[in-house]
């Protein structure tokens, strides 16, 4: 346990990825089995434990310390767990010396009854120090928030066994924590684990961007198009289990089960009664025929709850790009010309119309697939433009690679918005840049009572080189005008200022911001040292861009 | 004879009539008498100062010859008369030189605590128990929640992350006076041998603590471009230089604090720390109120800290117990450290 709370801890301070990366690897290496297996799967969140409640550690601190105290010390800590591991009181008797294993913690925790815990649990608690406790008590009541993400951790583990970051990804669906199995396999001393799920995942296949030097190399007659949709990429997967069950799942493409935030789709998708099938595809709202610009599909993301009036107001259909498995046949290894008609077969027989095929996009030369792009409404997408966000081309040839590799899939992405603004505030970032300004707030004019003001309309963070970010700090030092804590608001007049080029992909209507718009991805793209603060773009200006 | 009755709360801090004294006044005063060198508790521009002779010589450094007056210089445990009291400094444990002040008046004990703490420091006399009937507090770690943990193990993972990364300089953030000198103490305990490296801002005092007799090992002073080339390498620096410019030479550094905060999770996050080290040269709660019951103590004042819950602790424990809001001490060092260095 003692080695799995020093790894929390270490987590829990670190904001670089790689950094925690290597903390992890480098407790894979040191930690034994089944230890480190239930960390991974503390760290993936598959452990849950059903009688471990936060009112069952208050009762415990209560029974131990003087009330008084106890809510002086959780008001200025602000934390259960870690009030609790701080105040917990050093046993009388010195503990047991054994250290505890998180295998041995979790396989009692898993037999225990519900009545049983609290004796359990103090037992553990006299034995740990306060890091220990604090894991502890973090594990048990599921909140580890030490900012390391299922598929980070599944990375890790790749990377341990110097295996591409994808293979754990592919079998983890059917492991099972300890996963003795799994550490076994990528240390090289059994083979890979079988995958049992009825309904695994796929490593879907990435495009790179592409720029106007690859045209060079490339013919037209040897790719197919396709819009790029902007939603969210799927892998919808059927499969029948043991007991001849159909199992329908949708994964993200980083191959978590989204199945649960999106029940509606995963019903269409149990309705349509395909057999064993893997589509890959585009998860869209269409309402009334008509696909609906990511900002509507954004109301259905990272929702706890799904409620009925949700599923109604934003329906879900998934547009499909291809198809990897049918029937127990693996079509990754034919090519994209291959695959297409056996996607068309297949949706072709489906007649529930909420998932459809990703049509083509019909081109002759670079040129005319670059007048496709500018304007898809003109090319056969017609209203559905809003939501296109480029091109993909697709060698004809290409087989099925999960991953991204380069030369056989490009997407081209459409032209993106660009205004001139003003920088405002700038805030120190974090990590490596935790001694730089490099968050940056920037307005544009707008009049209010006769006067001209400027009114925020983003941040951005990233855009510019490191040599650039060298000299917006300086900038940002020299013209500081005020303080707020880690902000610092910067001169931005008509005569004195800094013209930021800002480019987004799309301007959303916003309640919530000042301007009462909000952009999508909003990033530096030139630092405009030649032009006057006066000259940059008004909030008139920038509204005519928004959609709908 | 009561404490009340010798010592007095003043704006300019506790005065005692007997002596017609301050101690550690946060204005200027005739007379003022100095439990250590930090610069909430030792300020320029008394009148006289008595302190002991690590103290007067930490003023010197800090303030220059003429910081005061005229000086008097307090042996550890010699009685000293002033006006009708009777005085003592005893060793506190905080840092080099810091002294508890005992004043006696009419068979009356009272004890000013100054800053103090109980645990393991190689750089300064250990803290001695008195016995009194008034005992006055600090309570900077005034919570249950500070527990600080045996320094000599945070130090062993500030050492087994510079194992771990090997590629990274670990930049300890440390008070330039009292905790950058244990710190480096502490790490040759340790068994670490390489140079040290320092920040420019604690070069003075680290030579003083050196001509004292404090055993530090060597310690090297950062220039320039050195910085990019400190992986694995331990760098002592004041806490805010770990933010600012000065930082930014070094690649990718592992920013440790060592400080009693570092307890509480959200202090060390929103300070940008990655390995936060719990080490302080303040007693925590445990030592608080052992310190409390060892002196037998019938009254105990609580100053600047978390009063009210060491109060509460007391009153429970049948003490008369009171909270001195004293205005003005803190930590030294929490502004800005000059860029350059």
């Amino acid at each position: 346990m003692n080695r799995f709370a020093e790894l929390l801890d270490r987590l829990a301070y670190e904001p670089s990825r790689d950094n925690k990366s290597r903390l992890i690897i480098d407790y894979f290496r040191t930690a034994a089995d089944p230890d480190r297996g239930f960390a991974l799967a503390a760290m993936t969140g598959e452990l849950t434990f059903a009688h471990a409640k936060p009112a069952l550690v208050r009762a415990l601190i209560a029974e131990r310390v003087d009330p008084v105290l106890f809510a002086m010390s959780y008001d200025y800590v602000g934390d259960l767990s870690e009030t609790v591991a701080l105040m917990w009181p050093h046993p009388e008797t010195s503990p047991d010396a054994n250290p505890l294993g998180l295998g041995a913690i979790v396989e009692t925790l898993h037999k225990t009854r519900k009545i049983d815990l609290p004796a359990q649990l103090s037992i553990w608690l006299d034995a740990l120090d306060e890091t220990g406790r604090w894991a502890l008590l973090k594990l048990i009541t599921g909140a580890l928030r030490i900012g390391v993400s299922a598929r980070l951790a599944k990375n890790a583990v790749a990377e341990f066994g110097n295996m591409p970051a994808n293979e754990v990804e592919e079998v983890w669906h059917g492991l099972q924590p300890p996963y003795l199995d799994l550490f076994a396999w990528v240390e090289g001393r059994s083979d890979r684990p079988r995958t049992t799920d009825p309904a695994p995942f796929h490593t879907p296949m990435l495009a790179h961007a592409i720029d106007d030097v690859d045209f060079l190399g490339l013919d037209p007659r040897d790719f197919r198009a396709e819009w790029k949709w902007d939603g969210v990429r799927v892998q919808a997967v059927t499969g029948l289990d043991e007991h001849g069950q159909r199992v329908t799942r949708l994964y993200s493409r980083t191959g978590e089960d989204v199945s649960t935030a999106f029940p509606d789709m995963v019903d269409a998708l149990a309705g349509a009664e395909f057999d064993n099938v893997t589509i890959d595809g585009e998860l869209l709202v269409v309402r009334d025929g008509l696909v609906q610009p990511f900002s509507v599909l954004q109301q259905r993301l990272n929702r706890k709850t799904v409620s009925a009036k949700l599923i109604a107001e934003y329906p879900l259909h998934i547009r499909a790009y291809d198809l990897l498995m049918e029937n127990g046949e693996d079509l990754r290894p034919l090519s994209f010309d291959e695959r297409r008609p056996r996607l068309e077969a297949l949706l072709a027989r489906y007649r529930g119309g909420r998932i459809d095929l990703s049509p083509l996009v019909a081109f002759d030369s670079w040129q005319s697939l670059a007048a496709a792009r500018a304007s898809p409404e003109n090319a056969g997408a017609g209203l559905d433009a809003d939501a296109i966000e480029g091109v993909m081309l697709k060698r004809r040839d290409s087989i099925y690679i999960g991953g991204r590799p380069k030369g056989p899939w490009w997407k081209w992405k459409r032209d993106p918005f660009n205004i001139d603004a003003v920088l405002m505030y700038a805030q120190r970032g974090h990590g490596k840049r935790s001694s730089f300004y490099s968050d940056f707030t920037f307005g544009v004019w707008r009049e209010n009572d006769g006067t001209d003001e400027l009114v925020p309309v983003g941040k951005a963070y990233f855009g510019f080189t490191d040599a650039e970010l060298l000299l917006l700090d300086r900038w940002v030092r020299n013209h500081t005008v005020s303080r707020f804590g880690p902000v610092r608001e910067v001169n931005a007049n008509k005569d004195e200022g800094l013209v930021l080029e800002i480019a987004f992909e799309g301007l959303n209507q916003s309640t919530r911001h000042k301007s009462g718009v909000a952009m999508r991805f909003p990033r530096i793209a030139r630092i405009r040292w030649d032009k006057p603060a006066r000259d940059a773009d008004r909030l008139e200006s920038l509204r005519k861009l928004l959609r709908n | 004879m009561a404490a009340h009755d010798i010592l007095t709360q003043t704006p300019a801090g506790l005065y005692c009539q007997a002596g017609d004294f301050y101690i550690d006044p946060v204005r200027a005063s005739p007379r003022a008498l100095i439990t250590h060198g930090h610069a909430d508790h030792a300020r320029s521009g008394h009148g006289a100062v008595m302190a002991t002779r690590e103290t007067l010589a930490i003023m010197e450094l800090r303030y220059g010859a003429d910081f005061t007056t005229t000086r008097q210089m307090a042996t550890y445990g010699e009685k000293v008369r002033i006006g009708e009291a009777q005085v003592s400094f005893h060793p506190a444990g905080h840092v080099l030189g810091s002294a508890q002040i005992l004043i006696e008046l009419a068979g009356y004990r009272i004890v000013v605590s100054g800053d103090y703490k109980r645990g393991h420091d190689p750089t300064c006399t250990p803290f001695e128990v008195l016995r009194c009937d008034a005992f006055i507090s600090e309570a900077t770690f005034g919570l249950p929640v500070f527990r600080h943990p045996d320094a000599r193990h945070e130090v062993g993972r500030l050492l087994d992350s510079c194992r771990a990364f090997p590629d990274r300089a670990h930049l300890v953030g440390a008070y330039s006076l009292g905790k950058a000198q244990r710190m480096l103490a502490l790490i040759r305990e340790a068994g670490w041998q390489r140079p040290i490296w320092l920040h420019g801002a604690m070069e003075k005092i680290t030579e003083l603590y050196r001509a004292e007799g404090v055993a530090l090992g060597e310690t090297r002073k950062i220039v320039g471009k050195e910085r990019a080339k400190l992986g694995g390498e331990i760098v002592i620096c004041p806490p805010s230089a770990t933010r600012d410019l000065w930082a930014r030479g070094f690649s990718d550094p592992v920013v440790a604090f060592a400080s009693g905060w570092m307890r509480i999770r959200a202090r060390a996050r929103q300070g940008g720390v990655q390995l936060p080290l719990v080490i302080s040269d303040h007693a925590d709660w445990d030592e608080l109120c052992a310190t409390i019951l060892d002196t037998r103590c019938q009254e105990v004042w609580i100053t600047h800290g978390a009063e009210d819950a060491l109060v509460h602790w007391a009153t429970q424990r049948g003490l008369h117990a009171r909270p001195l809001h004293l205005i003005g001490y803190g930590e030294e060092d929490d502004t800005e450290a000059e860029p350059a260095a």
